[in-house]
């Protein structure tokens, strides 16, 4: 009698396992294209055996310093940013049920943006420390707009108003001390602001890798937990999720993995919001949104970086690019949830 | 502004004290906006003298002191008027949606209006100061009707929440666009960050004249809705049962709001968050009648401005903070709180 049930539900459930590994098979390769076509092309064409003989550590003048260290670098720490702020910004939007809760709307970003540009510009500090900074500003003001929308609860629409207002400060905050500076170049202030992975260099990589192997290896090994907070806290609590550890885990990884990757490229613009409705367009209800919207962040950081490179009349940084990309979704999402009438 | 004196004769006790206390506290609003005038151009980057201070207030320039006062003399008033302009604004703002959150700045107005002037330089060679106030007002209106109609889709109208979050991703995406804009035309009069933040320093006479018939106007089309306001004020129902034509008054009233943001935007760029706390100061003063609340949001506009762009002055010595940025560090706390704190539909 229940056989044919098991069956279908078993059947249903293989199918749904392969077309996530088909999308994440597919993410993969796109990411991985994207990452090579732009070691190879840019301002000029190098042929794919030079890049391969150089990085056999053969000696090649040119190929050396074009991809060696403009293109390769550049490359890689956009990939490392996507994934982490596609990561970070999925498990936000998943864990309050809310697409706006991203970190970028939210302040998260905006903190870590606000420290990275402080240590830098008024105590002139450089490498490791400042990531840690960013990451401690980006967990304290986590808290203070979960403190401050916390009221019988916190309400996700209250949790975003009272994140936007906090972002405007930290904006202000930002260009305050950009303003102060003795001297700042536009393009500097813009990575603060917009983001950018222009200048990017290879020891750069090195923290955010860790970063992200640290945390996002954290979050990913909490995936079940967060799929069940999904249904809801009392549904989760009821399937035997520690809902409070979780939470408190799920924000630590993320806003860490977020604050890093500010704390080099800047809060590229819309990234931690986008990757993870795109995700999930593309994966639908097959699994677990998290490791398609990180794939799905690094090929926007990509993609960006080359449409703001080469594709477009003139040199953007990938922020503007993201930010004009993101900005109309934005408002489409705000249009789709009205609509339908729920609460967001 | 007179209280209509029809009523005027059987007003109960605590109406009349109020009415005494509202006209001690214009009073001393207006004495605020007088020493604040003084303060602004005498306080600045550089410390001048009295006797500069005096000078050039006569209009000798041959000091790098009275240079500086000077230069202080047009700014002051751009900051007066500007204030004065956006506190009203934010006013009718939140009169006409019955909204605590509406401020031109959150609903996205003056992006919009940011956004128009940006694409009009950048794409169709605009360039008279008439063009560019035109520009602006348009970009506002257009930017305040898509926000009011993004807002009040689906069930239950435009709640100030659905509001509030419509104005800020809209805010959001005109800014990107905007530095999309700006960012490769270096030729584009004062760059991304004028643009992007609004600011006073650098006024002139000359910028500020072609700005004034428009704020004129937007000032006394704003001033006469208050009474229809009040009345919007009861809700809507109540408000077409006592004959007003709730949809013209809301538009007359928003007509008047937008002309004082284009108008102030195309001189200053977009200053956010003075809309917002003004009115909610002013209304703790004057309570919630609109023949008081707007002439009090108006003068603590401008008292507010030039007090922002005192402290912006000061802090960052040697050099200067936007007025935008002050009132941002000073207007989003006030946000936060009233998220907080008014019962605000739906949060």
């Amino acid at each position: 009698m229940l056989a044919p049930l098991v069956d279908s539900i078993v059947t249903n459930r293989r199918r749904r396992a392969r077309r996530h590994r088909r999308v994440l098979g597919l993410l993969l390769t796109l990411v991985a294209a994207t990452f090579v076509l732009t070691l190879l092309l840019g301002q000029s064409f190098t042929p794919p055996q030079d890049i391969l003989r150089m990085l056999m550590g053969e000696d090649m003048p040119g190929v050396a310093f074009t991809v060696g260290q403009l293109r390769l670098p550049r490359a890689i720490l956009a990939v490392l940013a996507g994934l982490s702020f596609g990561l970070g910004g999925v498990a936000f939007q998943i864990m309050l049920r809310n697409p706006l809760a991203s970190p970028d709307i939210i302040g998260i970003s905006w903190g870590a943006s606000a420290a990275a540009v402080f240590a830098i510009v008024v105590l002139g500090l450089k490498g490791p420390i400042v990531s840690i900074l960013a990451v401690s500003a980006g967990l304290g003001v986590a808290l203070l707009v979960y403190a401050l929308s916390f009221r019988n609860g916190v309400a996700g629409t209250r949790l975003i108003l009272v994140g936007i207002g906090v972002s405007a400060m930290l904006e202000s905050v930002i260009a305050y001390i950009l303003s102060t500076a003795p001297a700042w170049t536009l393009q500097e202030a813009l990575r603060w602001l917009t983001g950018s992975v222009n200048g990017a260099q290879l020891g750069q990589a090195l923290p955010l890798l860790m970063a992200l192997a640290v945390f996002g290896g954290l979050l990913l090994s909490r995936a079940r937990d967060l799929e069940a907070l999904r249904l809801g806290d009392d549904t989760a609590a009821a399937l035997g999720v520690r809902v409070g550890r979780t939470r408190v885990l799920i924000i630590i990884a993320a806003v860490g993995m977020i604050a890093s990757a500010t704390a080099i490229s800047g809060p590229i613009a819309f990234v931690a919001f986008l990757s993870g409705p795109i995700a999930a367009r593309i994966v639908g209800n097959n699994g677990s949104l998290l490791l398609p919207a990180a794939l799905t962040g690094a090929a926007l950081v990509l993609v960006g970086d080359y449409c703001g490179q080469f594709l477009l009349p003139s040199r953007y940084p990938v922020g503007v690019v993201t930010g004009a990309l993101g900005a109309p979704y934005l408002i489409f999402l705000i249009v789709r949830v009205n609509r339908s009438g729920g609460s967001l | 502004m007179r209280p209509d004196a029809a009523t005027a004769r059987s007003v109960p006790a605590p109406i009349g004290r109020l009415r005494r206390l509202r006209a001690l506290w214009l009073l001393l609003v207006a004495a605020a906006l007088l020493v604040l005038v003084a303060l602004s151009v005498a306080i600045g980057t550089r410390d001048v003298g009295l006797s500069d201070i005096a000078s050039a207030l006569g209009g000798k320039v041959e000091t790098i002191g009275e240079a500086a006062v000077a230069m202080r003399i047009p700014r002051t008033v751009l900051a007066l008027l500007a204030g004065a302009a956006l506190g009203l604004a934010g006013a009718i703002m939140q009169g006409v949606t019955r909204n605590p959150l509406a401020d031109p700045g959150i609903l996205g107005v003056n992006m919009g209006a940011s956004l128009a002037v940006v694409v009009g330089v950048a794409w169709f060679h605009i360039e008279t100061a008439h063009a560019y106030i035109v520009t602006a007002i348009l970009g506002a209106g257009a930017a305040a009707i898509f926000v009011y109609v993004i807002g009040s889709l689906g069930r239950g109208g435009a709640t100030p929440l659905k509001l509030a979050l419509a104005g800020a991703a809209t805010s959001i995406a005109f800014s990107s666009l905007v530095i999309a804009i700006v960012l490769p035309r270096a030729d584009i009069a004062g760059g991304v960050r004028a643009w992007q933040i609004g600011g006073v320093g650098g006024a002139t006479f000359e910028r500020i004249f072609p700005v004034l018939p428009f704020l004129a106007a937007g000032f006394v089309v704003s001033l006469l809705s208050a009474r229809k306001l009040n009345a919007l004020a009861l809700g809507d129902e109540l408000a077409a049962g006592l004959g007003e034509h709730v949809a013209t008054t809301r538009a007359v009233a928003a007509f008047g709001a937008i002309l004082l943001c284009g108008a102030t935007t195309a001189v200053c760029g977009p200053i956010g968050f003075l809309g917002l706390v003004v009115p909610h100061l002013a209304r703790l003063l004057t309570g919630s009648d609109h023949r008081w609340l707007l002439p009090f949001s108006a003068l603590g506009g401008a008292c507010l401005l030039i007090a922002a762009d005192i402290v912006g002055r000061i802090v960052a010595r040697p050099a200067e903070l936007d007025v935008g940025i002050v009132t941002a560090l000073v207007g989003a706390p006030v946000f936060i709180w009233i998220v907080r704190h008014q019962r605000v539909r739906d949060l």
